[in-house]
């Protein structure tokens, strides 16, 4: 265990039913991090996130929090806030009496109850909201109310079920430049949780991204991004091209009926891999200037660039592009050998 | 919403018919003589009977108290129940409600009498035999035994409609089980209880079977009373309207008063209570 985790997860198993939601999850969280569960729906994310919170009872492995064991201490007694994914706001509470709640159970007198809520709403940009009724606020102010009622018991860690899930594009934006905020402010430990890539990379110091109960990799946004450790993670995190190569030798990749200079190395001679290409890394050019040629299928316009899917030996190529081509049209593709990512082919049954 | 008021209208006149008129009709009665001159005589003859009258709200208390007491835990239970599970429990509580009403209280009579099956049974040990039968804590028996399915079914249908979320919200905001309880739990069930509470407290103030078959002729009740004002030989239905109308109100103040009570718990405004 590292010395600065606040969080760690010991080779977590869960069972639901006799069906494994976890397999053997070992995790450790840095104190003051943001760290980000994601993956897809039924990964195992937001078990992962119960387990923290003591919802769950993992079938063996242990849970600590502050390097001490705490599997059987109840979610009332641990010192982590949650935040839920419907909210889960008491309804004959108004504002001011929800954020309160924690600190009422506790006995804290009423002149410091009455300054934290407010400073609450303060941080929360929800001032003048205090006597309202929580049923009769929208989406993004019932989250607000949400976040300040669990960060007023000033918990070490916050865990965050996928909390921007029921709002509007617009306002998940705000809402996720907001978060990061609290979080640089207060330097509360952020675990979130959510099956957005995009709001993954934008929040995170670290990602944690899972799937089928096990995770895939973890790392900052950029090394997730730029290093995928394998198809799934590279297909998971934005788009990618997956193509199915052999290894020549090393720096020298066979895919698409022809070999390509690459920058990866220590592949067994001849191994099947799979071949990673990010759609805005594949450059559109003149047939004759191309390393392989094919026709242009389909252009869909997507506000920033269009999106092109090429065919061209056997494939589909998606390809991202500022600049219009037209179907019907015979080009050429190339791309750089830095752009060329192999991964090891993923286990059969892990598929 | 249904904006339009005609899809209404049937039912504006059925209920003027059915419940309107009667309800005139037995102010109408408890308020003039045989001959339908106005008079207060009725509505002062029923203190004559105010003892009985406590009785009957005493022991519909109990039995809706202990009705209470029994019902909600196990709707609780029922409510965290696989659904199979709960669909047997629900059968369990719903098949004595398909027998006769009759029928059932009749039943308890065999089993309570003083050569029934239960002093036999003590018999056996060479207890007893117990008075059991023809009293009050065999009339509350009854009560319990066949009102205590309109208490289980709206605490159970409150309990299903619970928000799993809220109680998890509350422990992880530090509430341990009681506070969790107090705070989420019975909040979110009041209307249950008021319902319950209602469905069960009301008919047993003014029943008359339970009374009659396991209270004897010793322990009369009100509805006993009013019965025996519609009966053959002393058929005064001016009196029994009185009596009638007089329990009515008594009954719509103890109805107000509890949902005074617990809209005041439950106030918006209002602090968690711990």
């Amino acid at each position: 265990m590292e010395n600065n985790a606040i969080i760690s997860l010991k080779d977590i198993v869960v069972e639901f039913d006799g069906e494994s939601v976890l397999r053997r999850i070992n995790l450790d969280i840095r104190n003051h991090e943001f760290v980000t569960l994601l993956g897809p729906s039924g990964c195992g994310k937001t078990t992962t996130l119960r387990i923290i919170g003591g919802f769950v009872n993992p079938k063996s492995g242990d849970v600590f929090f502050d390097g001490k064991r705490i599997n059987e201490l109840p979610p009332y007694k641990r010192e982590v806030n949650t935040v839920f994914q419907k909210y889960a706001l008491f309804p004959n509470l108004n504002v001011y009496e929800n954020i309160a709640f924690g600190l009422r159970l506790k006995k804290v007198p009423d002149a410091e109850i009455k300054e934290r809520v407010f400073e609450m709403l303060d941080l929360v940009n929800m001032r003048g909201y205090e006597r309202r009724d929580v049923n009769l606020l929208s989406g993004g102010q019932q989250q607000r109310v949400a976040i300040a009622r669990a960060l007023i018991n000033k918990p070490q860690v916050l865990l965050l079920d996928e909390p921007l899930g029921a709002l509007d594009l617009k306002l998940r934006k705000e809402m996720q430049i907001e978060l990061k905020k609290i979080q640089r402010e207060t330097k509360i430990t952020f675990i979130y949780v959510t099956h957005d890539q995009e709001e993954a990379l934008t929040m995170s110091d670290t990602v944690v991204v899972m799937r089928a109960g096990q995770i895939q990799q973890i790392g900052t946004p950029i090394d997730i991004y730029n290093e995928p450790i394998n198809a799934f993670v590279a297909d998971f995190i934005g788009e990618s091209n997956i193509i199915d190569g052999v290894m020549k030798k090393d720096y020298l990749v066979n895919f698409a009926g022809r070999d390509f200079d690459c920058v990866d190395f220590g592949f067994a001679e001849n191994e099947n891999v799979d071949v990673v290409i990010r759609p805005e890394d594949i450059k559109i050019s003149e047939p004759e200037k191309g390393q392989i040629t094919g026709t242009v299928e389909s252009i869909i316009f997507k506000g920033v660039h269009y999106e092109i899917v090429v065919s061209a030996e056997g494939f589909n190529w998606k390809i991202h592009s500022t600049l219009y081509e037209e179907p019907g049209r015979k080009v050429g593709l190339s791309v750089i050998p830095d752009d060329i990512h192999i991964m090891h082919k993923m286990a059969e049954e892990e598929k | 919403m249904i904006k339009s008021r005609y899809p209404a209208f049937p039912y504006i006149v059925f209920m003027a018919i059915f419940i309107v008129v009667p309800l005139i009709m037995v102010a109408y009665f408890a308020f003039t003589t045989g001959s339908g001159e106005f008079t207060l005589q009725n509505i002062i003859r029923v203190a004559d009977y105010v003892p009985v009258i406590i009785k009957s709200l005493f022991l519909a208390f109990v039995a809706t108290a202990i009705c209470l007491a029994l019902g909600y835990p196990f709707a609780y239970i029922m409510g965290k129940k696989t659904s199979n599970i709960r669909k047997t429990m629900f059968m369990l509580i719903m098949l004595p409600m398909w027998m006769n009403f009759l029928l059932r209280t009749y039943s308890w009579m065999t089993i309570l009498e003083n050569n029934g099956l239960l002093n036999r049974f003590f018999g056996l040990f060479g207890i007893g035999p117990f008075e059991m039968i023809n009293t009050q804590g065999a009339i509350v028996l009854g009560m319990v035994y066949d009102y205590l399915p309109f208490m289980i079914v709206p605490l159970y249908t409150v309990m299903m409609k619970m928000d799993q979320s809220l109680v998890h919200a509350a422990q992880d905001l530090g509430a341990n089980p009681l506070q969790v309880f107090i705070n989420v739990t019975l909040p979110q069930t009041v209307q249950g209880i008021k319902t319950g509470i209602t469905m069960v407290f009301v008919p047993a103030v003014s029943t008359f079977v339970i009374s009659r078959m396991l209270g004897g002729g010793s322990e009369l009740m009100v509805g006993d009373l009013i019965e025996m004002q519609f009966g053959s030989n002393n058929y005064n239905p001016n009196l029994g309207s009185a009596i009638s109308f007089v329990l009515m109100i008594i009954v719509l103040i103890c109805m107000s008063m509890m949902s005074q009570f617990d809209s005041e718990n439950i106030e918006k405004e209002g602090r968690i209570t711990i």
